[in-house]
């Protein structure tokens, strides 16, 4: 049912990375509840450009929940309280009439503020070229069932595969770990016969990336299988440690 | 050096040697348990190890390691507070799903360490270390024919419900490091999957629940009046 709120927005401008960031407050009348969150800051930005004022700045692109661009800590929440949907697919219906919503960037040591709720997380991408693919062109499509792969296998591969690289699972963790990021990319390429072959130069290459960058060590708290968009489990970074310890110890 | 350079070396030795403490816990759990039933089997035990050279050898590589778990303990929170970044959020939340022990593992560490100073003050520095000094030939104030009797010790402390409640208060901060502290070992060894999350997860609990109720009888048992 739709209706309108008027909401108070508590979000934080930086003007650049090295100057120093402060809250500032909006208020929000009549915004309908059917508006997605990010329609809300566009109306917002609408309206700070015609009082001239500097928009906030935020990430976004796809706005149906598969590209990761979209961040945003919502209420003490990366992607909001919602599980499992990611900032753009959050509506404003989840919030009451009144209510203070606090908006901060995702925060980590690996992730710097660009610009008010902008955070660079090219990090991720360097952890990616590091030997997150599969070096050899494979060809086209195998005929169906020409190389049996087990269903289990096929489901945690998929299930992996469906990480969007949003880093909030870095923006949650108390220890600014990306390993369930790391684990969700092994995974999903040491768990298909194309994968296979480099799985162990890959897991050493993007565990280093990975700790070169200042991402933190993984203490298996969860907070980041709890806050994932994509619901990824925890599992995945136990088979990172085993991939890891492996190729480690066969050296 | 992978087992300090990389983050999942660095959490191998955080797990292997908290695996080797825990199978201490367990022997040690089990040794004083026997104190309710017989004080003189419990010496018995005591006389056993004392200090030959095997309790010796074993005492050494347990201090090593307890000394290795805590060093790295403390460099690894210190990289993860780094990696947190200096600015912190405004508004934080917790999830359902994640436990409190495990976000205070250095805290309970610090408390478990804290008593444990107590503890070896209180038993180890009139067993062990006077029956040592004794054969090195050293001064020691402590008297070599209470050096065996652990169940002497035993008394001598807990019959003070003071000692008993500190006693406790340690064991329930171990009982919490614990229940967190044997699955995430079991995770960070890879031993872990989608089935298998869940199960060492019931087995860390109910490990970690008899540990303590090993240890914790002692000091409950004389809190409610009975004697050795």
């Amino acid at each position: 049912m739709e209706k309108n709120i008027n909401v108070t927005l508590k979000i934080w401008r930086q003007a650049s990375p090295k100057v120093k960031g402060e809250f500032i407050s909006y208020k929000m009348d009549n915004v309908p509840t059917d508006s997605s969150f990010l329609e809300m800051l566009d109306v917002l930005n609408e309206r700070l450009l015609k009082e001239r004022k500097e928009p906030v700045e935020f990430d976004h692109d796809c706005r149906e929940g598969i590209c990761g661009m979209c961040s945003l800590y919502i209420n003490g929440h990366p992607h909001g309280k919602d599980g499992g949907t990611t900032t753009c697919q959050l509506h404003m219906r989840r919030f009451s009439n009144g209510e203070t919503i606090v908006i901060e960037p995702f925060r980590s040591a690996a992730f710097p503020v660009i610009k008010d709720l902008r955070v660079d997380r090219s990090a991720f991408d360097k952890i990616i070229q590091s030997g997150g693919y599969v070096s050899v062109n494979t060809g086209g499509a195998q005929d169906g069932n020409a190389i049996p792969i087990s269903k289990i296998d096929a489901d945690e591969a998929m299930d992996a595969a469906s990480c969007i690289g949003c880093g909030a699972c870095v923006a949650t963790c108390k220890n600014g770990s990306a390993m369930l990021f790391v684990a969700a990319k092994v995974s999903q390429l040491s768990l298909l016969p194309q994968g296979k072959v480099e799985r162990a130069a890959r897991a050493k290459a993007m565990v280093s990336k990975m700790d070169e960058l200042g991402f933190g060590n993984c203490t298996n708290t969860g907070s980041c299988e709890a806050e994932c968009p994509k619901s990824i489990s925890i599992s995945h970074i136990a088979r990172l440690n085993r991939e890891y310890l492996n190729a480690k110890f066969t050296d | 050096m992978w087992l300090i350079d990389s983050s999942i070396g660095r959490k191998l030795i955080m797990s292997i040697t908290g695996v080797f403490l825990v199978l201490f816990l367990i022997f040690h759990g089990t040794m004083n348990f026997v104190v309710l039933f017989s004080a003189d089997a419990y010496n018995a035990i005591a006389a056993f190890l004392g200090a030959n050279w095997y309790a010796l050898v074993g005492t050494k590589m347990l201090a090593i390691g307890f000394v290795v778990h805590i060093i790295y303990a403390i460099y690894l929170s210190y990289q993860n507070k780094k990696a947190r970044g200096a600015v912190g959020y405004n508004v934080t939340s917790s999830q359902k799903s994640v436990e409190w022990t495990s976000q205070n593992m250095l805290v309970l560490g610090v408390i478990v360490v804290g008593f444990m100073v107590l503890h070896l003050i209180q038993f180890w520095s009139k067993m062990q270390w006077v029956e040592l000094s004794h054969k090195m030939g050293l001064e020691t104030s402590g008297d070599l024919a209470l050096a065996t009797d652990g169940a002497y010790w035993v008394k001598h402390y807990f019959e003070n419900p003071i000692y008993s409640i500190l006693y406790i208060v340690w064991l329930v901060a171990l009982w919490l490091h614990l229940t967190h502290g044997i699955w995430s070992a079991m995770q960070t060894l890879g031993t872990s999957s989608n089935i298998w999350l869940p199960r060492i997860k019931v087995i860390s609990n109910v490990l970690s629940t008899v540990i303590i109720l090993l240890f914790i009888s002692i000091p409950v048992y004389f809190l409610l009046g009975f004697n050795i």
